[in-house]
């Protein structure tokens, strides 16, 4: 067993652990705690797979995003769970049974790491071969993700739009108009005063590093989206939620969220006035290669704008909700 | 069945393992956000699923380093994962909000006490009762 | 030039207009586009379809990537029927909606419920035109996560529309979820997402573990969607809690996209050859079908609220339309596609009158059915029409779909099937008549003035009452597409 094996054991077996104490943790604070732990050990894990992009945006979303909404669900709702009543004998046995048929289905599977499954035989070569020439950028993954599965990405675009667009339809009409001393900020505390102050600079410079470097390195539309709007959540959480308000209106943010699915799928758009198919980037630039790079930095602008209007507005929804919470209330 | 077969497996064996925690999590339990920590819990053990068999022994992550020799791992699991990832948070938002607002509408978030509201409401006394005030 | 284009307009019009709605002041502003776009999408499924049947199989590859390194859309008579019922539907549902929304739905959400009956929409194209498996995965999921905000929009009538939205929203996202790990399953043996590729690649694997257990998964994914007792537990309180429009636009477009889904995995992607094929059909789809036939027509007996009842009626119609995949030859998908489309009608006409009921009492119990024969005499006489379609009477669609049910289940000689379909049809004319009784023999409940429905919902009703007589005395469209989709999804020529 070498250490690669190894490593990927602890990790497993780590989140295991996690996953078995969310089970049964009642206090619902440390449950959520635990899976943003569980998140960030994936995204752990994921590196040491070689997923990079995937551990970025696992950690950015999982960790970040998903962990911040929960934590200001649980403000508006409960503290613990109840104990449970009844038994959970069949829950327990079809959960059993499914996870015997998965395991079954393991056994005709190529192994772990096996370089001649079908998976890096079949279509993934022609990836890592040709990329290089039909697209010129270094990070595979951002060139099957934009290009090659270009559609795929404007539907992933979509599904943010539909949820920036849902939690407006659910929660919008229970936010509060803010009226003075409404919520209570912290900036009394005078380490987070200073060090949001400090932090929110560098956090939206790396948000458009992230953004425009993801043809380079890891990095990519939404890992910039989702770091984006961190910065104005931090500043909304530490400031209060009017001067966030202030500074970028909700009704300012709800038309960025339409401007990126628009803008992704107007460079499909263009692609017909020249007579090709539906988000053929060549037809952008003189050449194929320098067509393709246009083609890949609009999309992705246009998924980090959506990505990062929906996260605000949907902060938004969640912390204007009433009521709200002194920090002796936890 | 070798030791090498066993090594090659176990990966997988552990992410079920850990598929069905999220899953049992989701059913099992009654309180409304749990049931969606466990969702995510199962969704995100997938994506492990997916990744593990995009592994290649020896390779890096799917960035062109110019070396011409190099072995990269597969990018098409990371390109489909990445789209799931961003499915599972939209989902979990939307979620969380219904969550929200049947705590406006019920004041609790524990599926037996709603059950109960709604049986009483159902079998009880009439009208329909509306949502919560605006 | 644009025509070379019509099978990604489908989808792209819809998806363009949705952020676009969003930029609609007035909701009035939001329900003209959403118009505009249901009747060019009609437009265009009509010209793919004529397309089909003249060409044969379509192919579309975005970016001009050709597949399997990028996606490919593939159109033939199995998906081109299922987009001129969704865009068919829209269109008759959106004047209905207009006035229905108006009355149900809180005013500063009235602009933003057509953008997300766009997503839906798109969403429901989009699954169905695709030939990627992934694809069909990420467009599911647009069409799902718009459905239960849908939903959940009918808590301003009553607030079990919430917890509805939430149970849809967690069985719809297991569903979806086993889905991903058999699209996963059948990656990691063949290398290839595309469906037709996959077509190719999973016969020459052979009798394989992993191969059964993706099969599985998806069909115990794609069934969640698709209601498929006993997995329909979430389908019943959503039909009977959204909004009115959205329970007419969700009962005859979401659940036949998903039956179009199970139909181009078992048949196009695995294929009859593949080695647990006969048995799973014949041994697991075919009772599931049989149970969901007679267990749902009995519960849909004794509902009170008749949203409900029609709710429980739609899993049972649902029930026919695997019974018909369930017996695996041309005859058998023939009534199985015909169903699909016919149900898409009547089930439409029928919660299309309930709306007008619940538009005039506020609600659509069997206490508001009462007298209103005399009460709103053309909505119950639409409802009578959709009534009768839904048991099988002759000059209706439900007849058609039934004989052919019959006849598949006699060719393959299993007669005792067909008595069971008709018996079923009788649990119908049951739950039918209680209704039918309550509306024309009972008097109304004291203190009931209120007056017919206005022409805004009385027009879509009766139009697609009408579609359903109609279907039912010329169905020879009907049936010809029906018959060349089994023939291409059996691999047969024609």
């Amino acid at each position: 067993m070498t250490i690669a094996n190894f490593i990927d054991m602890a990790f497993l077996v780590f989140l295991g652990i996690t996953a078995f104490a969310i089970l049964k943790l009642r206090a619902l604070f440390a449950v959520v705690m635990l899976s943003s732990v569980f998140s960030l050990v994936s995204a752990g894990l994921l590196v040491h797979l070689d997923a990079v992009d995937v551990a970025f945006t696992e950690a950015a979303v999982g960790a970040g995003i998903s962990t911040v909404l929960m934590l200001a669900t649980l403000a508006l709702t409960a503290r613990r769970e109840k104990a449970p009543t009844r038994t959970h004998a069949v829950p327990l046995i079809v959960v059993f049974l499914t996870g015997l048929a998965l395991v079954y289905g393991t056994l005709d599977m190529p192994r772990f790491g096996d370089p001649q499954a079908p998976v890096h035989t079949h279509v993934a070569p022609k990836y890592i071969n040709d990329t290089e020439k039909e697209i010129g950028m270094p990070n595979i993954v951002t060139a099957v993700l934009a290009s090659y599965r270009g559609f795929d990405t404007l539907g992933e675009v979509t599904v943010i739009f539909t949820a920036g667009i849902g939690v407006l339809l659910l929660l919008a009409a229970s936010i509060r108009e803010p009226d003075g001393l409404r919520i209570q900020t912290m900036d009394h505390h005078l380490v987070l005063r200073v060090v949001t102050k400090v932090l929110i600079g560098p956090i939206l410079l790396f948000a458009l590093y992230v953004q425009f470097h993801g043809d380079y390195g890891p990095g990519g539309g939404f890992q910039a989206g989702v770091i984006f709007a961190a910065a104005f959540i931090i500043y909304a959480l530490v400031f209060g939620l009017e001067n966030a308000r202030a500074a970028v209106p909700g009704q300012a943010v709800r038309v960025l969220v339409a401007c990126g699915v628009l803008l992704y799928g107007g460079v499909g758009v263009v692609s017909f006035l020249f007579g090709e198919n539906y988000l053929n980037y060549s037809v952008l630039g003189s050449t194929q290669v320098s067509g393709q790079h246009l083609g890949i930095i609009l999309v992705e602008f246009g998924v980090g704008l959506t990505v990062a209007a929906v996260m605000v507005s949907t902060f938004y929804a969640f912390a204007g909700q009433n009521p709200p919470i002194g920090d002796e209330d936890w | 069945m070798g030791g090498s077969d066993f090594l090659g497996l176990f990966n997988y064996w552990i992410v079920i393992v850990l598929m069905m925690l999220g899953l049992y999590t989701v059913v099992s339990r009654g309180n409304l956000v749990k049931k969606i920590i466990g969702l995510n819990i199962f969704q995100t053990s997938v994506f492990l699923l997916y990744i593990s068999m995009g592994k290649v022994a020896g390779g890096t992550a799917p960035i062109l380093t110019g070396d011409p020799k190099e072995v990269y791992s597969n990018p098409l699991p990371h390109v489909l994962i990445l789209t799931a990832i961003v499915v599972g948070v939209a989902t979990t938002a939307l979620g969380l909000a219904l969550v929200v607002r049947i705590k406006n509408a019920y004041d609790s978030i524990e599926e037996d006490e709603i059950q109960a509201a709604d049986d009483e409401m159902e079998f009880g006394v009439e009208p329909a009762a509306k949502d919560g005030p605006p | 030039m644009i025509a070379a284009h019509l099978p990604i307009l489908q989808v792209v019009i819809p998806l363009i207009a949705a952020p676009l709605s969003v930029f609609c002041r007035r909701p009035a502003l939001a329900w003209w586009l959403a118009m505009l776009v249901s009747v060019v999408s009609l437009y265009i499924s009509i010209a793919l379809l004529d397309r089909v049947l003249d060409q044969g199989t379509l192919s579309y590859v975005l970016g001009n990537w050709a597949a399997p390194w990028g996606i490919e859309y593939r159109i033939d008579a199995a998906n081109a029927i299922v987009l001129l019922i969704i865009s068919g539907i829209s269109t008759a549902v959106l004047p209905y909606t207009r006035v229905s929304i108006a009355k149900e739905v809180e005013a500063h959400n009235q602009g933003l419920f057509y953008t997300c009956y766009l997503l839906c929409f798109t969403g429901l194209l989009g699954m169905v035109i695709t030939g990627d498996a992934f694809n069909a995965f990420v467009f599911l999921e647009i069409s799902s996560l718009s459905t239960y905000v849908l939903v959940a929009l009918g808590a301003r009538q009553d607030r079990r529309a919430l917890t509805a939205a939430y149970t849809y929203l967690i069985m719809g996202t297991i569903g979806a979820t086993f889905f991903v790990i058999g699209v996963g399953l059948l990656y990691m043996m063949t290398g290839t997402l595309n469906m037709a590729d996959l077509a190719q690649r999973i016969p020459a694997i052979g009798a394989n573990r992993t191969l059964v257990v993706a099969f599985a998964f998806i069909v115990t994914g794609i069934g969640l969607k698709l209601a498929l007792f006993p997995m329909h537990l979430w389908l019943p309180n959503a039909y009977a809690f959204a909004p009115s429009a959205v329970t007419v636009f969700l009962a005859a477009t979401a659940t036949k996209a998903a039956v179009y889904l199970l139909l181009r995995f078992l048949f196009t992607v695995f294929g009859t050859d593949f080695h647990i094929f006969g048995p799973a059909l014949s041994y697991l789809l075919l009772p599931l079908a049989v149970l969901a036939m007679f267990a749902a027509s009995t519960v849909a007996i004794f509902q009170v609220d008749i949203k409900r009842m029609l709710a429980y009626s739609s899993i049972a119609q649902l029930g026919y339309m695997v019974l018909g995949i369930s017996l695996g030859t041309v005859t058998g998908l023939t009534a199985a596609i015909i169903h699909l489309f016919n149900h898409a009608l009547m089930k439409g006409a029928l919660f299309m009158a309930l709306g007008a009921v619940v538009y005039r009492f506020g609600g659509a119990g069997i206490d508001q059915m009462r007298g209103l024969g005399r009460l709103m005499p053309w909505t119950m006489a639409a409802f009578v029409v959709g009534g009768l379609s839904l048991i099988g009477v002759p000059l209706t669609v439900g007849f058609i779909s039934k004989w052919y049910l019959i006849a598949g289940a006699l060719e393959s000689g299993l007669w005792p099937l067909a008595i069971l379909v008709v018996a079923s049809s009788l649990l119908a004319v049951i739950y039918i008549w209680r209704v039918v009784e309550a509306a024309y023999l009972d008097e109304p409940a004291a203190g009931a003035t209120a007056g017919e429905a206005p022409a805004a919902l009385l027009i879509p009703t009766w139009m697609l009452v009408g579609a359903n007589v109609y279907f039912g005395i010329d169905a020879g469209l009907t049936t010809h597409v029906a018959e060349q989709a089994a023939h291409v999804l059996l691999g047969s020529a024609t």
